[in-house]
């Protein structure tokens, strides 16, 4: 118990005393974690729409293959990430492990299959009418698919939300692509974890505490801009 | 309306990428041609040597040192694959194979230090002050009790397993033998917790001893000395080994000034110094 309260006051002072080490750790994590979550929300609402608008044969198949990918286990994606571009593998020339583009890759491989999951039911949830409706008013099929991005808004914020939670407190993969190397591509799980194996528990909860606020930052930001248009 | 606002959402989540990317690239931007890997033990990195003396070596050479601190095992399968430059572990046994098998060069000593057995203050199967480490170990499988391994291939494991054989007994699959497969800070956790025994680098143990309930039970025996070596990895055999940047870490490490820097680490915060300079010695004068 006191061990808690000493991080907790911890955390206060490396935040008061705005410790650069942990700002630009805590800089970083908020950086590679908001850009992988970016890419995953282009890739995962452009093709989590595509199936759900399309009908095709093995949809069924592809709509569970993409559920399973939500809960892909960060570790083998670390694991297959570092496979395919260490020095040796078949992207080996583009020399990126141990940096944080890799970081930024693998966490865009987590978060992709969340935000596609989501918006894929979202926009399948909206009323079927509601197409037919949109083309009838002389709409192309591209103003179609983008008001109906726009009117399932709510869940789609809801995918970011999730798919950013799911990259920023992820380690296994970050530790194994990133390497966990002081001031470069340290972040705040990793440091954690460091933390921890040091003995440092006052520092690895503080960190964590950093991490809690961090995130809650994030999604009050966002759920700000979900709940913009609706009376409450 | 509606429309406008959603326009001003869509505005603002694009400005926000912009300088996210444009943050990005400049913070990222760093020199690509000038990366060391530097594949090492978890007990350099956790004693905080190396975020001394990896600083002085960027300032002195411009080259940028991306240390990746795991077990002596994995340091070791990382070189083997090309996928490091140099590497400082302390598994002298699996590094002189490294060395045969050509996949490393340049073997060099640079520092020791020494393994201990530490366990619960209580101390119930009573090793405490037993001069041989091999005689310890076995009163402890004749009693049964709990004994925390690493399991993970790094150095301190490989030393205890030979410590084992050393007492011809085998453990594995024991009940009273546990693997904890984690770093040596965590296994000293779970010992400490499980008020079991284990082996231990000193610098490890002293750098967590506040947390701990563990006092060192077995020290001193010359089978317990830990000897780091630097290797750099054969540029023949894998051709996009940064052989320059690792040879100039190399220097680097057996240089006088680190030397000198590595005789004084730890002095002012743990009342001893964690590792004894080597770099002019012979291995077979450690310890004497």
């Amino acid at each position: 118990m006191e061990l808690i309260i000493q991080g907790i006051i911890k955390a206060f002072e490396l935040i008061i005393s705005l410790d650069p080490e942990v700002m630009g750790i805590t800089w970083l994590s908020l950086k590679i974690s908001g850009t992988a979550t970016f890419i995953s929300l282009f890739i995962g609402v452009s093709i989590g729409t595509l199936v759900a608008l399309s009908n095709f044969s093995g949809k069924r198949l592809i709509i569970s293959l993409i559920n399973t990918g939500m809960g892909l286990p960060p570790v083998v994606v670390g694991l297959f990430v570092t496979i395919m571009i260490w020095r040796s593998g078949p992207l080996g020339f583009l020399e990126i492990l141990y940096t944080p583009y890799a970081m930024i890759i693998a966490q865009a491989i987590i978060a992709t299959p969340i935000v596609m999951g989501i918006s894929l039911a979202s926009i399948q949830n909206l009323p079927p009418n509601l197409r037919l409706q949109i083309l009838s008013l002389g709409a192309s099929r591209l103003q179609m698919v983008w008001v109906l991005i726009k009117e399932s808004k709510l869940p789609l914020l809801a995918a970011v939300m999730a798919g950013f939670g799911g990259v920023i407190s992820e380690v296994g993969a970050s530790i194994m692509v990133g390497g966990n190397i002081k001031g470069y591509s340290r972040v705040l799980t990793t440091a954690t974890v460091m933390e921890t194996g040091k003995g440092n528990f006052d520092i690895a909860i503080a960190l964590g505490i950093i991490l809690l606020i961090l995130a809650f930052i994030v999604n009050l930001l966002l759920t700000q801009i979900q709940q913009r248009q609706h009376p409450r | 309306m509606n429309n406008f606002r959603c326009s001003m959402v869509l505005v603002t989540l694009i400005i926000a990428a912009i300088i996210v990317a444009l943050g990005t690239a400049t913070v990222f931007a760093a020199p690509k041609q000038k990366n060391i890997i530097l594949a090492t033990t978890t007990s350099t990195q956790d004693s905080g040597l190396l975020d001394v003396l990896i600083p002085m070596f960027e300032k002195e050479t411009g080259y940028f040192v991306k240390t990746i601190a795991v077990g002596s095992g994995q340091a070791m399968a990382m070189g083997q694959k090309g996928e490091a430059d140099v590497m400082l572990v302390h598994s002298p046994d699996a590094e002189k194979k490294f060395i045969e098998q050509g996949y490393g060069i340049n073997r060099r000593l640079i520092m020791h230090n020494d393994f201990i057995i530490v366990g619960p203050g209580a101390d119930p199967a009573k090793i405490k002050g037993v001069k041989s480490s091999t005689e310890a170990l076995k009163v402890i499988a004749k009693v049964n009790a709990l004994f925390l391994s690493r399991g993970d291939n790094s150095g301190t494991n490989a030393q205890e397993k030979k410590l084992w054989k050393q007492a011809s007994i085998n453990p594995e699959g024991q009940k009273w033998y546990q693997q904890t497969g984690l770093g040596m800070g965590q296994t000293l956790n779970v010992t400490s917790e499980k008020k079991g025994y284990t082996l231990a680098d000193r610098g490890t143990y002293l750098a967590m001893k506040k947390n701990l309930g563990l006092d060192i039970l077995v020290e001193g025996d010359a089978a317990l000395l830990n000897i780091y070596h630097i290797m750099e990895i054969n540029v023949t055999k894998w051709p996009k080994v940064n052989a320059d940047g690792a040879k100039a870490f190399a220097d680097f490490m057996v240089s006088k000034k680190t030397q000198d820097i590595i005789k004084t680490f730890g002095v002012d915060k743990f009342g001893s110094p964690l590792f004894f300079p080597d770099a002019d010695k012979k291995v077979e004068d450690l310890g004497k």
